[in-house]
């Protein structure tokens, strides 16, 4: 059986009139990797700040391990590793110093902090960084010296706000690979939260879907997808080499197909199942020839439209 | 005084010090803050200025000096320290020096505490380890007026050592003492600017809007608060028949209304110490005067006299400090 290392009971925290979360309940496991997956201002870093104790819930109660964060956020942040959005060091410490200087806040002596600060440099690839000012780190090399501070105090938990923004792609794929090995050997429990659909796709175990506040979804991205847009229409797009009349009424007559639309010469196929082998069979067949061929999968664009317009 | 120093940065001392020797964050916390503000630009340029003061008012102190001792002075016998009061009018003197830029030294080093933090994104990563959220707030506090105790000490012994080898009289015990209590209560003051910065730091994000503001404050009082004073002085002067006990009256609601500004519950303070003569710092009827022997006071009595105005130095500290608390303790803790 599954252990439960966070526990979220009915939490709110309202600014004035505005709602910031709402209502929210979620239980992550031991050892998984959880996508919170949202648009800005969502309600993704309240949550987090509430997880930690940097904030007071209106109502409800988070647990982590076991432990209230509202009355007892020392033990909690003991456990809890976290990155914020935007982390900053400081700039006139080298990265080791950094690391050495949130070791030793977490009560780890001199000697030992030393050693564990160089390894996890190693571990996240700053290795010849070390004796760099942070002030001339680039921006992917910051998140990874968060991430080696936030292994630091040896986490059973590690939470990470939006640690992709304003990485480049190569830094991205690094930085990922290096939370799901994380996660796989050590068993780490993962809080993740971001508003790139690819990315959490990418790492997590589950996801869950946040928007205004309330989770209005959760599950791994299929169960997610599914469940979002069940009893909606799949659009296959399609353009063929040559102009043909005849076709947009042939698309029509076929299984699944609800509906066709022609624009610039490109067919919009709206249908009820997946008929793209079909479609291009036929296109071929009617010596149309076929240029183009996509089926549309719905990303965080459709789910962003359809939930927070 | 040392010895705390010592233990404070190093931990030397058995209990606080476990096994391993592991250092307890606050000290860890303050360690830092204490090296960055000694490696910091803006605390190397303030102590640059202090000590090029302090040595200019020695020397017109000393340039002076024969002429101040006078035979039949009740405070002959404290000359030594006339080297801390004494002017010659081109340079104001040690006292008035602290008074001066003391507030300035505070407020330098206390008026980014918080906010830049803050602002570089460091805040909320040192808020998410597992240390209380005042320790943050204390240790930037400790760090800071330990830094400025050493230095007053420094350069107040500095004076002192100077002194001693230029008019080669060494200070009596009586002496060393009202120096080492004229100190203090500098650092009591220098504290209260410190703390009123820091509070300035938690309540504004920009670090520049901060060090306006504790200047604007230092400036009121320094400058505008005595004209203020005067004015309202002059407002509601009582007519020349008042009755003694009115006149008295008067006069000790505008010293007090003037002893709302730091800066003069220093001088005051200061004064009182450093001049033994100085019998009240309040009118004194001629009743009271008569009989008393023109001799100076010990030092006990010097300190009773200027107990009230170090009570409210710190109790001005003190009040900065708590609201700089109560409105950090419950703050949401956001990166930048």
């Amino acid at each position: 059986m599954k252990t439960n290392v966070i526990e979220l009971v009915g939490l709110t925290k309202r600014y004035g009139s505005f709602t910031a979360v709402d209502h929210l309940n979620l239980t992550i496991g031991k050892g998984e990797v959880f996508g919170l997956l949202g648009p800005n201002g969502a309600g993704k870093s309240t949550t987090i700040l509430m997880l930690l104790g940097l904030t007071e819930p209106t109502e409800g109660s988070v647990e982590v391990c076991g432990i209230r964060s509202t009355s007892h956020p020392i033990e909690v942040k003991r456990k809890v590793g976290y990155l914020p959005e935007d982390v900053g060091f400081y700039d006139d410490l080298t990265g080791l110093e950094n690391l050495i200087y949130m070791a030793r806040l977490n009560s780890i002596p001199a000697q030992t902090a030393k050693e564990k600060a160089l390894r996890l440099l190693e571990r996240v690839g700053l290795q010849n960084e070390t004796n760099k000012k942070t002030g001339k780190y680039s921006r992917g090399m910051r998140q990874r010296l968060g991430l080696a501070e936030v292994l630091v105090k040896s986490p059973e938990i590690i939470i990470l706000d939006e640690p992709t923004s304003g990485i480049d792609p190569a830094g991205v794929r690094e930085f990922m690979d290096l939370i799901r090995r994380l996660s796989k050997e050590e068993g780490i429990t993962v809080l993740f939260s971001s508003h790139h659909l690819h990315q959490v796709q990418q790492v997590c175990d589950r996801v869950g879907l946040f928007v205004k506040g309330s989770l209005i979804a959760e599950g791994n991205i299929h169960q997610l997808s599914q469940k979002l847009f069940s009893g909606d229409f799949l659009t296959i797009k399609a353009k063929t080499a040559v102009e043909q009349p005849s076709l947009q009424a042939d698309f029509q007559k076929l299984k699944g197909v609800h509906a066709v639309r022609l624009q610039d010469g490109t067919y919009f196929i709206e249908c009820t199942e997946d008929v793209t082998a079909v479609i291009a069979e036929t296109a071929v067949k009617s010596g149309a020839g076929l240029k183009y061929l996509q089926k549309t999968e719905y990303g965080l664009d459709d789910i962003y439209n359809r939930y927070f317009s | 005084m040392k010895k705390i120093f010592h233990d404070l940065l190093n931990g030397k001392k058995g209990q606080n010090r476990s096994r391993n020797g592991v250092i307890h964050p606050f000290r860890v916390i303050v360690r830092k803050e204490m090296s960055d503000h000694m490696h910091s630009w803006r605390f190397i340029i303030m102590v640059a200025i202090i000590a090029l003061t302090c040595f200019g008012s020695l020397y017109t102190s000393l340039s002076n000096f024969s002429n101040a001792v006078k035979p039949n002075d009740p405070e002959g016998a404290f000359f030594f320290l006339k080297l801390f009061t004494l002017s010659d009018g081109t340079l104001p003197s040690f006292m008035v020096f602290i008074s001066f830029l003391g507030p300035l030294l505070g407020i330098s080093l206390g008026f980014d505490a918080i906010n830049t933090e803050h602002n570089r994104g460091t805040l909320s990563r040192v808020m998410a380890q597992p240390i209380h959220r005042d320790y943050l707030l204390n240790a930037k506090f400790v760090a800071a007026l330990a830094v400025i105790s050493i230095l007053f000490f420094a350069l107040g012994f500095l004076v002192v050592g100077l002194g001693l080898i230029i008019i080669g009289i060494p200070p009596t015990a009586g002496e060393f003492l009202r120096i080492t209590a004229f100190l203090l209560i500098s650092i009591f003051y220098v504290a209260f600017w410190l703390n009123l910065s820091i509070l300035f730091s938690v309540l504004f994000r920009q670090a520049a809007t901060s060090a306006l503001a504790s200047i604007a404050v230092w400036l009121f009082f320094t400058v505008f608060y005595s004209m203020i004073v005067n004015l309202i002085a002059k407002a509601i002067v009582p007519p020349e028949t008042a009755s003694m006990r009115y006149m008295i009256g008067y006069q000790n609601f505008i010293l007090n209304l003037l002893r709302v500004a730091p800066s003069n519950l220093f001088s005051d303070a200061g004064t009182t110490l450093l001049m033994p003569a100085v019998r009240s710092l309040g009118p004194l009827s001629m009743e009271q005067v008569q009989g008393a022997i023109p001799s100076p006071l010990p030092l006990g009595q010097s300190l009773m006299i200027v107990w009230p105005q170090l009570t409210g130095l710190i109790a001005a500290t003190t009040v900065c400090f708590g609201l700089s608390y109560f409105s950090f303790m419950k703050r949401e803790i956001r990166s930048r």
